[in-house]
């Protein structure tokens, strides 16, 4: 299985030969993956060393020069570490820089709670012009990616390490366009928007609720802002109750910010999988997805006790 | 284009300078006029003698990039681009107001001639020298120009960005650093102790020039030194005063961010008048 971080590393190296742009990093490239397109390009990629907030403001300097740059690094440096520098420098100047953030959620493992990311997206996506893009497969991340340089001012792309199974490589047809999301399986009960590892997981949850005799709809909301708004209401409408499913602190991220448009426009039972507003600690992936609740079985109980909801309702 | 003012003619224009920003600040019931005040004459240097730019053409692919790093003496940066022609000077009097272009920090989507944003510290300097770097990489003999105030470079960034400066050896670039060293606090060594300065940008591979920052003579022969320099970003350490130009504000750390009432305005315009005055005689006689 390929890792999101890892098709971010081929994507760059695939575009580079018909995109003209400069890739950054503060020495995570064997990490970020960023170190494929650096021996390929090395005149194309710059390395800021363990400094953050120069990374973020040396990118936005470059990309006035009207090359737009990919500035990689963890989430927890990129979304964190440097918050000010992406606020004030880059998206407040509105500078067409992307940020290649790899590392994000409890997931990555052992490294612990001071790099297990789980507040980049409600930070990103409280920024103003800030686009928040999290792929959940190879193909789907190369499409990000594309994007992202399709089209200017920043954007936050943001990766997961481990390997995660593809949703999309048996679809040939496969677009994506910001500020769309995906309906993966169709389903009528319930629907359960995801984002990142999440969404395979959701895939399995929905499988097991088919079983038992439930339709969940399983939709890929990877643009998580611009969000789908006109996706999320046709399945108010349709379904009538969500679960949400993110590595990422429930409060600020996707949970809420599909909440945000049901409050606005369609209020309906929503249950949010997801860090339930704890620190991470070390451990093996699957033993951290147990302890955190990002399991197709947490989905699945989740989905059932929305539904539940929804009867209630009447 | 660079325009080439002479000695007499951009000592004439930092004081012009002066005034415009003291007449903003007035105007707007707030500002910073001390370490506005303390760079007239670097901004009237760069932008009547040193820069290359095209007010016409703000966006000019060619053009010199200026970065005000130490954000807060935008009233100096607007005056100098209003004296150049960039907007209408008459435009100073809106600093701060709603719906104007000219926010209390400079906003690079709002102002033509501005290349970024600034005003959260130490983070100009990073931009500057990713401006610098794409310029070498393209080829192009564009310079960079940035302005960083002394309590500024408390701010790890600035340390962070110098050290890339002199990794990516850009002598394309030129960092004014306006040593009046006061802060909002107090004396600069007083508060948090920069210094020495000069062995510090050494260290990180930058060429360090001292000089008295208020005196354009020698800031036209510093910036002459950094032209001919290569392989290293260049520093030009500049003793100045806060509050340059009107006696009540020189070096008092409590004119950093100070209203101007109506009777400080008349003296201080009154101080800043006659100053022009002399300075024009200086035109003059020349």
């Amino acid at each position: 299985m390929t890792s999101t971080r890892e098709a971010y590393g081929a994507a760059l190296v695939e575009l580079a030969e018909q995109y003209d742009f400069y890739v950054m990093d503060a020495d995570l490239a064997k990490a970020t993956q960023t170190v494929h397109f650096s021996k390929k390009y090395p005149e194309r990629f710059l390395d800021m060393g363990i400094a953050e907030a120069n990374l973020i403001g040396f990118a936005a300097g470059m990309s006035t020069f009207g090359t737009p740059v990919f500035a990689s690094t963890f989430a927890a440096f990129a979304a964190g570490r440097a918050y000010d520098q992406v606020r004030n420098t880059l998206a407040y100047s509105n500078c067409n820089v992307k940020i290649g953030a790899t590392h994000a959620g409890v997931l990555i493992g052992a490294d612990g709670g001071s790099h297990q990311c789980i507040e980049d997206i409600a930070l990103m996506r409280a920024i103003p012009t800030m686009t928040v893009l999290c792929p959940c497969d190879s193909r789907e991340t190369r499409a990000c990616v594309k994007a992202a340089l399709e089209m200017h001012g920043p954007v936050y792309l943001r990766f997961g390490r481990l390997g995660t199974p593809e949703v999309y490589d048996k679809d040939e047809s496969f677009t994506f366009e910001i500020g769309k999301g995906h309906c993966v399986r169709e389903g009528s009960d319930l629907t359960i928007i995801a984002i990142g590892d999440m969404v395979s997981r959701s895939l399995e949850a929905a499988e097991k609720l088919a079983q038992r005799g439930i339709s969940a709809r399983v939709v890929d909301m990877a643009s998580i802002k611009p969000i789908d708004e006109a996706l999320i209401l046709r399945c108010a409408a349709e379904t009538g109750c969500f679960v949400t499913a993110e590595d990422h602190n429930v409060l600020g991220g996707l949970g809420s910010a599909v909440s945000e448009v049901l409050a606005k426009h369609s209020p309906c039972p929503v249950e949010m999988v997801g860090v339930q507003d704890r620190f991470g600690r070390s451990g093996e992936p699957a033993g951290l997805a147990e302890a955190y609740g990002l399991t197709a079985p947490v989905i699945e109980e989740a989905a059932v006790r929305v539904l539940e909801r929804k009867k209630a309702r009447g | 284009m660079r325009l080439q003012y002479s000695e007499a003619q951009l000592r004439l224009m930092a004081e012009k300078l002066r005034l415009d920003m003291v007449d903003s600040m007035h105007e707007a019931g707030s500002g910073h006029p001390g370490g506005s005040l303390s760079i007239a004459e670097i901004m009237s240097v760069l932008y009547f003698h040193e820069m290359n730019v095209d007010p016409k053409n703000p966006q000019w692919e060619e053009r010199d990039r200026f970065v005000l790093s130490k954000g807060h003496a935008a009233p100096a940066y607007y005056a100098a681009l209003a004296e150049r022609g960039y907007f209408d000077v008459a435009l100073l009097k809106t600093l701060r107001k709603i719906d104007s272009i000219l926010q209390g920090h400079p906003d690079c989507k709002k102002v033509p001639g501005v290349d970024i944003s600034t005003g959260s510290l130490g983070q100009g300097i990073s931009v500057a020298c990713g401006m610098a770097c794409a310029a070498k990489k393209k080829g192009s003999s564009v310079r960079v120009y940035c302005v960083l105030g002394d309590g500024e470079i408390q701010e790890g960034q600035v340390w962070e960005a110098a050290m890339s400066a002199g990794h990516y050896k850009l002598d394309n670039l030129v960092a004014f650093l306006d040593n009046n060293n006061l802060q909002i606090d107090g004396s600069v060594d007083h508060v948090m102790s920069v210094y020495p300065v000069k062995e510090k940008f050494e260290a990180f591979g930058w060429r360090v020039i001292e000089l008295d920052g208020n005196d354009i003579g020698q800031i036209l022969s510093a910036l002459e030194l950094a032209r001919a320099t290569c392989g290293k970003p260049t520093l030009l350490l500049g003793k100045t005063t806060k509050g340059k130009g009107v006696s009540f504000m020189e070096n008092q750390a409590g004119w950093h961010g100070s209203a101007i009432n109506d009777e400080q305005y008349e003296t201080a315009m009154k101080e800043l008048r006659e100053r022009y005055a002399q300075a024009e005689k200086g035109c003059v006689a020349q």
